[in-house]
């Protein structure tokens, strides 16, 4: 049972002004999160994942220009005054990045970094702050958290780091934690550490969590609903199982088929998408997919397909109606 | 595209490739960058008529530098009368001596220049390549050398060898490089560990060789920018020389020494000093702007 | 056995980092300990691990570009950790890398042509420009780029095509060995499978012997068809594959397996990818006796005061005193 709606984005555009011409990273998004739920938004680069992210909270660069709306708890944060931005981010929506050592800063120490935002958005005192941070840091698993917090990033390992980042997204219990490809920098098993972490995240706060991955794994491991991107669109969504067990976009199926599992069966080839991801800047007419899909009609280029509903909560960009050849009894 | 699949069977008949397009360097990619900064642009175009002006001027003007006119010492600025900018104290056109002034002045400043750049960025990448102890060697080099007091160092030099003007670009080129060694060697450390690098190294080329091919291109970008930021201070630095009378000799003349001469005389006849000092700051201005430009295009760490 | 063409033996990488002030004494980073192992001719060795695990550094030295501190790389009758600098760059043309990110390992200032010519120049200086040209089209045409892209940029590409420019670079010589470091790990998700069919059919075409170093062991599955596992600079286990996926017998390679999250919801709900607890202990003062006995589940006393060998368990090579009452863990199919 969906709880209340806190996220509504609706024909999200973000579009830059760059010498070769006007690229549009995101075209036109409609977005739905709901109060502890965890949603999945799953694309590569050039697809426009981050730009959306980065367009909700207010953070994307001077050149770009964004269009549509998004309201947080029916507020709208597109148009909204950068100060009440500032209130926002870190306080009500939380964010983490991918790569802790830059998302970190080297020059202070863990224990500066977490308490600031305590400080500035709950007018904490230092020695609350202090305390609130070594309860985070035990809750995100850091061993020794009193010795931590005066330690610098480069002296934790890439996992311990990535977890200080989670720590500091949630440090003021934001209803909205927004993680951009938190695993994509670590290693296999520090990525379960986190995945792991995650999870328990969601049942001990409830935190409504944004995660934007390419890797289907995690997606399968975390989330409830899934957003495909391709090219700045959104080309299929719907829950994770009809994601993983029906999908009904080409690129979706390209995608699963394409990365190398651990099974037992192994293929002689694997099943490459062919082409690449496309140029932002030159983007194919019509559907964006269509130099690379292997199901191609005539009219794939010349119009652009829209979401169309195929199940309960599932839709899917595409004109092709068929089925798709994923046999999906092998996942059964 | 590309092709996915490696195709077998083609047939790998001669290929025309002289219409297969060129691609676009980076150095094509920052110029065009370039392009777009108007002050950086506005200042190139300066300069070049400031340099235009300076070769030009002298060969057509009926005056030259220096032929005293009894007859019109100190005559200020007129648009007609010949003497455009006016006369110095021995009735020598100003207009010719300022363009006189600036060929001297940028000639310094290119000459020097380019003597400090290429031995600054020879030792610079010598020692950063090698490394270890070498290195170590040869940048305490370099800071021994900073220590030395260089104005004693000059009228040494002047005392020993007279003053002329090749002595003045020898003098100001030999403390320059010391600034472009450093920044060189620090870049040259950076790269060594690009992975490109490597690359070279597994495809067996050889040290030396990977200097030049490999480190020298990469390193042209930051030697550009600061050659455009050493050009203005060994100009201006010539022209304290000059104003302390350590630079060229009279007749001949350079910015400094219009500026010294006019500052002597500044209450009677300002335009001998202001017109001097102007160009002067026009040229560093223009080639601190374009430097700018030029750090803001080619910075790796911008792209 | 029989003849392989790469035989490693007992390398080890040590670095010297300087100590501590004035009079700390000099520390020893342990980068790669001990590592042995057989490359048949024509096949891939899968070596996997994750950061901090010496791969890189193995690759490295086996190629002779960092210094070795003992052991030998025989390759062709010869030892190349003994050789002389010229003589290494001589056997150099046999043994070529790929590295993992294509836009830093190529040299941004020359064009796809000149950057795959490099080889050449080095090895064959009397051939001229067009016969250059003539093997350098040819290598594009292997790897699928387009030949009219000769005088392109590397920033001028994408990821995918950047990497196959350094492929082109690796095959240009035709070597016996390529070892490539994490080739596609910088790579987008829906190319990483385009880059691995290619090596797997330059490497039947060339006939080349590869080395293929990943981080996790899902991506070596398409090429390669041993195994060896590291952890901190030592090898844990070294099995074909099929052994690893039915019985891995290392703890380290069962938590390397638990780790992975399958892209199958169901799967995942009922059985979530399970983390290895601990942190990866430093290289430069590695645990006494087994490196991994401070973050594996069967530790006893024995695995703290003696050395595992890498000695034949079943199928496969493991350095583990415990390997036989290892049992697969459960619920892992």
């Amino acid at each position: 049972m969906p709880g209340e709606l806190l996220l509504e984005a609706k024909k999200l555009s973000v579009e830059f002004a760059t010498d070769e011409g006007v690229v549009r990273a995101v075209s036109e998004v409609d977005l739905e999160l709901f109060a502890g739920e965890t949603l999945a938004i799953v694309g590569e680069s050039g697809s426009g994942k981050s730009q959306m992210l980065l367009s909700i909270l207010g953070l994307v660069a001077g050149n770009a220009s964004v269009t549509g709306s998004a309201r947080f708890k029916g507020e709208e944060l597109v148009s909204a005054a950068e100060h009440r931005l500032n209130e926002i981010r870190g306080s009500e929506i939380g964010v983490v990045f991918q790569d802790p050592m830059t998302s970190l800063n080297p020059y202070l120490t863990i224990g500066l970094q977490l308490t600031e935002p305590l400080r500035l958005h709950k007018g904490a005192t230092r020695k609350d702050a202090a305390e609130q941070a070594i309860e985070m840091l035990k809750s995100v698993h850091i061993s020794e958290p009193e010795r931590r917090m005066d330690q610098y990033p480069h002296q934790l390992s890439g996992g311990m780091r990535q977890r200080v980042a989670i720590a500091m997204g949630l440090i003021c219990r934001p209803q909205i934690l927004i993680a951009d490809e938190p695993t994509t920098a670590l290693d296999v098993t520090v990525q379960a550490q986190v995945l792991s972490l995650l999870r328990e995240i969601r049942e001990r706060f409830g935190t409504a969590i944004i995660l934007v991955t390419h890797d289907l794994g995690v997606i399968a491991e975390l989330a409830e609903r899934v957003n495909v991107m391709y090219a700045g669109k959104i080309v299929e969504r719907g829950s994770v199982d009809d994601i993983f067990y029906r999908c009904r976009h080409p690129y979706t199926e390209a995608l699963e088929r394409s990365i190398p599992q651990f099974t037992e069966i192994r293929p002689a080839r694997l099943d490459a998408i062919s082409g690449n991801p496309p140029n932002p800047v030159h983007l194919p007419s019509g559907c964006a997919f269509h130099p690379r899909c292997p199901y191609r009609l005539d009219v794939c280029d010349q119009s652009v397909p829209v979401l169309e509903s195929v199940g309960p909560a599932h839709a899917k960009a595409c004109f092709y109606e068929g089925p798709l050849l994923t046999v999906t009894e092998s996942r059964a | 595209m590309s092709s996915t699949n490696v195709k077998m069977e083609e047939t790998p008949g001669p290929v025309n490739l002289s219409d297969a397009p060129p691609g676009r360097s980076l150095w094509q990619d920052a110029f065009a960058r370039l392009l777009h900064k108007r002050m950086a642009v506005a200042s190139g175009i300066l300069l070049g008529v400031i340099v235009l002006a300076a070769v030009v001027v002298p060969w057509i003007s009926p005056y030259n530098y220096f032929t005293p006119e009894w007859a019109l010492l100190d005559t200020p600025p007129t648009l007609h009368g010949g003497h455009i900018f006016g006369t110095d104290d021995l009735g020598r056109d100003l207009l010719v001596r300022v363009m006189w002034g600036c060929r001297v002045s940028l000639m310094t400043g290119a000459v020097a220049s380019v003597v400090s750049i290429v031995i600054g960025v020879l030792w610079g990448a010598a020692a950063g390549f090698v490394g270890g102890r070498v290195d170590s060697f040869m940048m305490r080099i370099v800071d021994v050398l900073y220590s030395v007091p260089f104005i004693p160092f000059v009228i040494v030099l002047v005392v020993m060898f007279g003053r002329n003007l090749f002595l003045l670009f020898v003098a100001i080129g030999a403390v320059s490089w010391l600034d472009i060694a450093r920044i060189v060697r620090g870049q040259t450390l950076s790269l060594r560990n690009k992975e490109f690098i490597e690359a070279a190294r597994a495809s067996g080329v050889r040290g030396p060789t990977i200097v030049v091919r490999h480190l020298i291109p990469n390193l042209l970008g930051i030697v550009i920018i600061y050659a455009t930021l050493t050009v203005p201070s060994v100009i201006l630095f010539e022209a304290f020389l000059s104003f302390l009378g350590l630079g060229v000799q009279a007749p001949m003349t350079s910015l400094g020494v219009l500026v010294s001469d006019g500052a002597s005389d500044l209450q009677s006849y300002p335009y001998q000093l202001i017109i001097p000092a102007i160009f002067l700051a026009l040229i560093v201005y223009c080639l601190n702007y374009l430097g700018d430009g030029l750090r803001d295009v080619l910075d790796p760490k911008a792209r | 056995m029989s003849d392989p063409i790469l035989s490693v033996q007992n390398l080890c990488v040590y670095f010297e980092l300087s100590g501590d002030g004035w009079f700390g004494s000099k520390k020893t980073l342990h980068a790669v300990e001990g590592v042995s192992f057989d490359l048949a001719k024509g096949e891939t060795l899968g070596i996997v691990g994750e950061s901090g695990c010496g791969k890189s550094t193995l690759a490295r030295a086996v190629l002779g570009l960092v210094p070795i501190t003992s052991g030998a790389v025989n390759f062709a009758g010869r030892d190349l950790a003994k050789l002389s600098a010229n003589k290494l760059r001589e056997q150099r043309r046999h043994l070529q890398i790929i590295f993992q990110d294509p836009l830093s390992s190529l040299d941004p200032r020359m064009n796809v042509g000149q950057i795959i010519a490099e080889p050449l120049r080095s090895y064959f200086p009397k051939m001229n420009q067009q016969e250059r040209q003539v093997k350098v089209v040819e290598m594009m045409r292997h790897v699928g780029l387009l030949p009219e892209h000769i005088n392109r940029y590397p920033h001028e590409f994408s990821g995918g095509q950047a990497q196959r420019i350094g492929i082109a670079r690796a095959l240009i010589l035709q070597p016996e060995v390529v070892v490539c470091d994490e080739p596609v790990s910088a790579l987008d998700v829906s190319i990483k499978a385009q880059i691995v069919n290619l090596l797997a059919d330059l490497q039947a075409q060339f006939g080349v012997s590869m080395l293929f170093i990943a981080h996790d062991l899902a991506s070596v599955r398409h090429v390669s068809r041993r195994v060896m596992v590291l952890y901190l600079g030592k090898v844990m286990e070294l099995a074909p594959w099929d052994e690893i996926y039915r019985a891995p017998r290392h703890p380290y390679t069962q938590a390397l397996i638990q780790a992975i999250p399958p892209a199958d919801p169901r799967r995942a709900r009922a059985n979530p990818a399970k983390p290895l607890g601990g942190e990866l202990p430093s290289p430069i003062n590695p645990p006494s006796g087994c490196v991994f006995r401070t973050r594996c589940p069967h530790t006893i006393e024995r695995c703290a005061q003696e050395v595992p060998v890498l000695r034949p368990v079943g199928g496969s090579f493991v350095a583990c005193h415990l390997a036989e009452q290892i049992a697969r863990p459960e619920g892992f199919q």
